[in-house]
């Protein structure tokens, strides 16, 4: 370690310093806990739609293929960009926090539709088929069959997703939201040398997404039913 | 007392004409043995009769009252009298064996649980599986498994049973107790709809043989008469190369 950067250290270890980390670190994790329950919740929620059956539900169907298989080709960055000035021309003065949480929820959404998507296509048909014949509705087949059975397909693509996302919410910095990577590249403008900036980002990365992982892990035994197909 | 009653029923899958017009009645105490080879559309014709396949026309009473299989309602009151037990089980994989038999009279018909556990526990006795109450079906045999299916479908009190090859897929060794289980339900006077290839069973169980052979019936009888002697040339034919033992 070059002799500047050890010199560097009790200025870069302030209270004002952590507070200012912390508090970009709370935004990534807000960013990133928004987008994954709108994304869970308004994914599933496509994912089902798109299971229905009958004439009534097709436009809506078509609608949910259409945003899942747009949004999961337009780059994060992009969509960013478009919620940004499409904010501005609406002439809405809204936080730089609220268009990063829509970007990333619009996002989310589109993949977590197509994780849950597979883990309701990986249960067999004929468990569809046994609650049907014993007057199961559409909900009911869900909720009671398949639903608990598709979790464990679900679970870790949604973690793996879930960690990803943690990082690229870094994007949003290009909108301006002072999240984790933004404010470490403040402090290293302020003069700190990269090794003290980033690596203090990379811990605090680290330190947000490994728990996540271990969730993930314990919610996957903690679903683990016996699945015969 | 259920009566249910066929008339020129056809059904069609994937473009492809699977049942041509079959006729066929059912009265309360029958146990219809359906024989025939594979792909005549014995277990098609099960499949219809429960709703997951619509029929293109043809008639369906139950009590005299036509079935239409376009109304939601007309099929859910069918399906409260009729159950149906799979060739593969189709069990719920993410409930053990005592779960499958309550979840559908507790969850879906609303009847209180302790009566229905009590039921439950009783059923799956009569099957032989006390032991193994709590178990989930891949921790069952498939022969286990088949017999928790019975009990699942029995837990709705239907008036008619369909079994859909309940043996098909079982071990030789296995399925001599699914068959006991489906003798005793004869017994007791349940109304059977029964496809299989085990034939000395038919012949022993059934009070009537039907046999299929594309997507038609192409000869009824009393078991005994019916494999002594067939009428038709397509049954002779089918007769004539079952290879009889006892299970």
């Amino acid at each position: 370690m070059p002799h500047g950067v050890i010199e560097q250290i009790p200025r870069f270890l302030t209270w004002y310093n952590a507070a200012f980390l912390l508090r970009a670190a709370s935004f990534t994790l807000a960013l990133s806990a928004v987008g994954s329950v709108v994304g869970i919740l308004a994914g599933g929620a496509i994912a089902v739609l798109r299971r229905t059956r009958g004439w009534a539900l097709a436009p809506l169907r078509g609608l949910g293929t259409l945003y899942v298989e747009l949004f999961r080709r337009i780059p994060f960055l992009v969509t960013l960009l478009l919620v940004f000035y499409a904010t501005q021309l609406g002439g809405y003065d809204m936080p730089l926090f609220a268009i990063g949480a829509i970007a990333v929820s619009l996002i989310s959404t589109a993949y977590l539709a197509e994780i849950v998507r597979a883990g309701l296509a990986s249960v067999h048909p004929n468990q569809w088929h046994s609650a049907a014949v014993a007057n199961f509705s559409f909900m009911q087949t869900l909720r009671l069959v398949v639903i608990p059975q598709a979790w464990s397909v679900v679970l870790p693509p949604a973690f793996g997703f879930f960690i990803m996302f943690l990082k690229d919410t870094a994007l949003a910095s290009q909108v301006g939201v002072v999240e984790l990577t933004y404010a470490g590249k403040t402090l290293n403008n302020r003069g700190f040398a990269p090794v003290l900036t980033f690596g203090a980002v990379l811990l605090l990365y680290f330190a947000m997404s490994y728990p996540l992982t271990l969730l993930g892990r314990r919610l996957e035994v903690l679903v683990a039913r016996p699945r015969h197909r | 007392m259920p009566d249910l009653a066929i008339a020129d029923l056809h059904a069609a899958y994937a473009g492809r004409t699977v049942l041509g017009g079959v006729s066929l009645n059912v009265a309360s105490g029958d146990v219809v043995g359906m024989i025939g080879p594979s792909g005549s559309g014995k277990s098609t014709l099960l499949r219809v009769l429960v709703g997951l396949l619509p029929p293109v026309s043809g008639l369906v009473t139950l009590d005299g009252a036509t079935v239409d299989y376009r109304r939601k309602a007309d099929v859910r009151a069918l399906r409260d009298r009729l159950a149906i037990v799979f060739q593969q089980y189709n069990l719920f994989q993410n409930m053990t064996a005592l779960e499958n038999v309550m979840v559908a009279p507790v969850r879906i018909r609303g009847r209180p649980r302790t009566e229905v556990r009590a039921e439950a526990i009783d059923l799956l006795s009569r099957v032989g599986l006390s032991e193994r109450m709590n178990a989930y079906p891949d921790q069952l045999s498939g022969g286990q498994q088949q017999r928790v299916a019975i009990a699942r479908a029995l837990a709705l009190k239907p008036e008619i049973l369909l079994l859909d090859e309940v043996t098909s897929a079982l071990d030789p060794e296995l399925v001599g107790d699914v068959l006991d289980v489906i003798r005793g339900l004869a017994a007791a006077g349940m109304t059977m709809l029964i496809v299989s290839h085990e034939m000395s069973f038919i012949r022993d169980v059934a009070s009537r043989v039907v046999m299929m052979a594309d997507g038609s019936i192409v000869e009824e009888g009393r078991p005994a008469e019916f494999f002594r002697e067939p009428q038709t040339e397509r049954a002779r034919a089918f007769v004539g190369r079952i290879r009889w033992h006892r299970d």
